[in-house]
């Protein structure tokens, strides 16, 4: 059953033709190669395959590809904006905020969204905003930091 | 080329194939250069010794690059370690950098790959800065002490007027006269095997060892470019999604596959109890394979997650006397006051965010797998030996892994993958599902440890006589001075038969987290029966400098002040040592009596790991094990009931959450002189105990199991 879909993919127009009834998340890092997007538990506890649908964050692995029809995706490899990085990606960076690595690209895309709902968060509110992505190499200290060193970094818009 | 753009370099040139019969001949298609070969002596017999269990392949005696000057100046080093998260891909390129005094930006660093790589018995046991270290040191020594023979010829110049500096060598009277390290490796072929091991630098000449260095491969990490195995893509590769049984100990009894094959593209096969549906897109894989019916023979096992500490104690094996000193009698008939307490901790799974995952491609008489693995050299010898292929046909390339902590020794998956690419001709991925992942984990053993001790009426420890059931004797040597002791270790390698329902395997810190729990407990059981503050009772038992310098350290940092449990404030502390280290942690806990729940809001962690190599690298380690020794001390416990295995996913297998998170200091105590010890895995050793002691002092609630789950504390507190 493929339909087609359209919708804006890191700032790009992209048209497809899927069922549209499969998980976002493979048709990323399958169709369309795009593999920053991970695969963690697959049930949306653990937020490795967190993306952006119309700037908030949203698990790819529980929705359908047919549900960003018409929307703006934006995956880990869209956030840096003509090979300048992401004031988040640079403070993950220099905030030795990842170990494996693995859970980065949801948590950065978590954090996005974060601050754009809250542009100045609180401690309290970064761990409520990030409480819902999972990390196991225990990176959360350092990544709290980053978040907390973008925002201010990011004052005043980016 | 900057620091930004190395690295992701690196990853293409090991994924770039092209066929070699040998590492010694790929050696030669770099051209030329100078690439420095160390013997397999000293170096490798050290961490044999420190081998745990399973066959030792032999050695290869000369495929054992450690270096190559390339003609462009760039250093590139060879490791058969991995990059999980631990930060070697930083620590080595440091070492590298320091002994042949070329600047770090020129350093690559290829890792775990069979075909390039020396032979590596694998990254754990904290081996990779003590025992790899010293060898790519010697590599580096020996490359500086070719460049300086190289230089003084072409310079004509004496070689004790030379000096070498960022990765140049120059006249010291007359800088003018200067050559480049990449000048002098350009139209060379020069090898060279080093058997004695070369003077290294002093700690007082470090320039770059001991500074901390950021992650170099952060960049690629936050753009999503880094690859893990998942991300390698093939042309008309497949996704495979294997049956799985039901419960371990389960027999396939039929299988129907046919409706499986109705979804358009989905390719099944079947080969002895291997059923597979394959297919160009992973979900699809899955969606087909849902629709094969299968019947299983499940044995009757009665053992559950409650029932397994009695089940255990009935099958264990008998002791293995680790270490006994005195007469246990005598310290019994000095003692005022004695203990005698049994500790439990449950199953724990690895749960590495990274599932594990492989593709393989087999063309001709050669295969080559990208797995997630801790060990491609034995992922190597699984793999051969399962598609009947000699080992040096099989070339295993290790991307990034997505943590690993113990978990991904076995390389069941890369297995699975070559079976399938040889049946189907194609190369195929294998990645578990979380499902499958919580199934086949290689668990923390459930164990049992029990002690009996005794203090005298002055508060010295009197006897310690300490037995451990199933996690092994790591971290049961107890440190304190005591006079009369025995420790004894209950254990067969993997369990033996009859014991655990489902393989276990090493945890980060194998056996020291079950130890360390119960040692420090009983440390405090016996701190309160004295009327002594925690921290006093373990200074006035100890003599061993190293810890009570740490322990001091520790409480400085924190602002212990001398209180006697239960003192109401939440305080815990606990001490141990790991693969060198070693390490105290405290503690201040806030414990809700009524839903049993508790929440660390601080963590001091101090720890002695001799000379540092990247001290930016170490803290983060020990940050990362105070947050992950959250998880097994408050929740982390595998449910199941016979070989079925409870928990499929983190809704009911609960880890570590950022509002976990306490506010984290941590002290390295400055040991400079002493060679680096391991920095992965000892800061997690002493959380459970760390935190039960907290509980303790917050409430006058003993708790002897880990989790330390609400049911169990409020239990506890409903006894105290």
């Amino acid at each position: 059953m493929a339909d087609t879909i359209s919708f804006k993919l890191n700032d790009k127009p992209v048209r497809l033709k899927v069922d549209g009834a499969r998980p976002l998340l493979w048709v990323l890092r399958t169709d369309l190669g795009l593999t920053g997007t991970k695969f963690g538990c697959g049930e949306g506890h653990c937020g490795c395959c967190t993306v952006l649908v119309n700037k908030v964050a949203a698990r790819s692995c529980l929705l359908k590809a047919k549900e960003v029809n018409n929307k703006a995706v934006v995956t880990v490899e869209g956030l840096a904006k003509d090979g300048k990085l992401h004031p988040l990606q640079k403070a993950f960076m220099e905030h030795d905020a990842l170990q494996c690595g693995y859970c980065t690209p949801g948590m950065i895309l978590a954090a996005v969204s974060l601050l754009n709902s809250t542009p100045q968060p609180s401690r309290e509110q970064i761990i409520r905003g990030m409480e819902e992505n999972f990390c196991r190499c225990g990176a959360h200290h350092r990544i709290v930091e980053a978040i907390q060193a973008a925002a201010t970094e990011m004052k005043g818009g980016r | 080329m900057n620091t930004n753009d190395y690295l992701a370099l690196d990853f293409k040139d090991t994924t770039d194939l092209f066929p070699v019969s040998s590492r010694r001949e790929f050696l030669k298609r770099f051209g030329g250069g100078i690439v420095i070969f160390v013997a397999l002596g000293d170096f490798l017999a050290a961490q044999e010794a420190g081998r745990p269990r399973g066959p030792r392949p032999g050695l290869p005696s000369d495929f054992n690059a450690f270096l190559r000057i390339g003609e462009d100046g760039r250093v590139t080093c060879f490791t058969g370690k991995i990059e999980m998260g631990q930060g070697p891909i930083t620590s080595l390129p440091q070492m590298l950098a320091e002994e042949l005094d070329t600047p770090l930006e020129t350093v690559d660093i290829i890792m775990g790959d069979t075909d390039l790589c020396p032979w590596d018995m694998g990254t754990f046991g904290s081996m990779t800065t003590r025992f790899f270290g010293p060898a790519l040191r010697a590599a580096a020594a020996e490359a500086k002490a070719v460049l300086l023979e190289l230089a003084a010829e072409s310079l004509k110049i004496p070689q004790a007027q030379l000096v070498a500096k960022d990765g140049v060598i120059f006249d010291q009277q007359n800088k003018e006269h200067r050559i480049t390290y990449g000048q002098l490796a350009k139209g060379q072929k020069i090898e060279r095997h080093l058997t004695v091991k070369p003077p290294l630098k002093d700690v007082s000449q470090f320039t770059v060892i001991g500074k901390p260095v950021l992650r170099r491969d952060a960049r690629e990490k936050v753009i999503g470019k880094a690859q893990y195995a998942g991300d390698v893509r093939l042309p008309g590769m497949l996704y495979a999604k294997i049956l799985r049984p039901p419960a371990h100990g389960a027999k396939l009894k039929s299988v129907d596959t046919a409706p499986a094959k109705e979804i358009a593209g989905a390719q099944v096969v079947q080969d002895g109890d291997l059923v597979a549906v394959l297919h160009e897109f992973p979900d699809v894989a899955e969606k087909a394979l849902a629709k094969v019916k299968a019947e299983f023979d499940i044995p009757e096992l009665k053992v559950d997650d409650k029932t397994i500490f009695d089940h255990l104690l009935g099958v264990a094996p008998s002791p293995n006397v680790v270490t006994h000193g005195g007469d246990l009698e005598e310290g019994k008939k000095i003692s005022s006051k004695t203990f005698a307490t049994t500790f439990l901790n449950s199953y724990v799974a690895h749960a590495a965010l990274e599932t594990h995952t492989a593709l393989a491609r087999i063309e001709g008489e050669k295969a080559t797998v990208w797995a997630s693995t801790q060990n491609p050299f034995g992922a190597q010898g699984e793999i051969a030996q399962a598609i009947g292929l000699p080992a040096k046909n099989v070339r295993v390339i290790t991307p990034f892994v997505g943590g690993g902590f113990g978990g991904k020794t076995r390389n069941t998956q890369a297995v699975e993958a070559a079976r399938l690419a040889k049946i189907v001709g194609k190369p195929v991925q294998v990645a578990w599902s979380r499902e499958e992942e919580f199934f086949y984990d290689t668990f923390r053993p459930a164990a049992i440890v029990k002690i009996n001790s005794g203090i005298d009426s002055s508060g010295k420890m009197a006897f310690w006589d300490y037995e451990v059931f199933y996690a092994g004797e790591r971290g049961a040597q107890q440190f304190y001075a005591v006079p009369h002791h025995r420790t004894a270790s209950h254990d067969t390698p993997r369990g033996g038969t009859g014991s655990h329902p489902f393989a276990t395997g090493p945890w980060r810190a194998p056996g020291n987290n079950t130890n360390t729990f119960a040692r420090e407990s009983q440390m405090d059981i016996m701190a309160a029966a004295a009327g002594m503050d925690p921290v006093e009772f373990r200074l006035k038992n100890l003599s061993n400098p190293k810890i009570i310098g740490v322990l001091k350290a520790a409480a400085d940092r924190f602002g212990w002040t001398p209180g006697k449990a239960p003192s109401k404030r939440g305080y815990g502390v606990a001490c141990g040592t790991d693969v060198g280290t070693y390490v105290v942690t405290m503690v201040e806990a806030a414990v809700d009596a009524k839903k049993g729940t508790v929440q660390v809001k601080r963590a001091v962690c101090a720890q002695d790991m001799g000379l540092v190599i990247n001290p930016a690298g170490a803290s983060i380690q020990m940050e990362g094990c105070v947050t992950m020794g959250l998880g097994y001390a408050l929740t982390e416990e595998v449910h199941f009931k016979g070989g079925k295995v409870l928990d499929t996913n983190f809704d009911t297998y609960e880890i570590p959450r950022f509002s976990w998170l306490p506010k984290i200091e941590t002290v390295l105590v400055e040991a400079k002189d002493a060679p680096p010890q391991g920095g992965g895995e000892p800061a997690i050793i002493v959380m459970g105990a760390a935190v039960a002691n907290a509980i303790y002092d917050a409430t006058g609630a003993r708790l002897f199991q880990l989790p330390m789950t609400p049911e169990r504390v409020k239990e506890a507190i409903r006894k105290a």
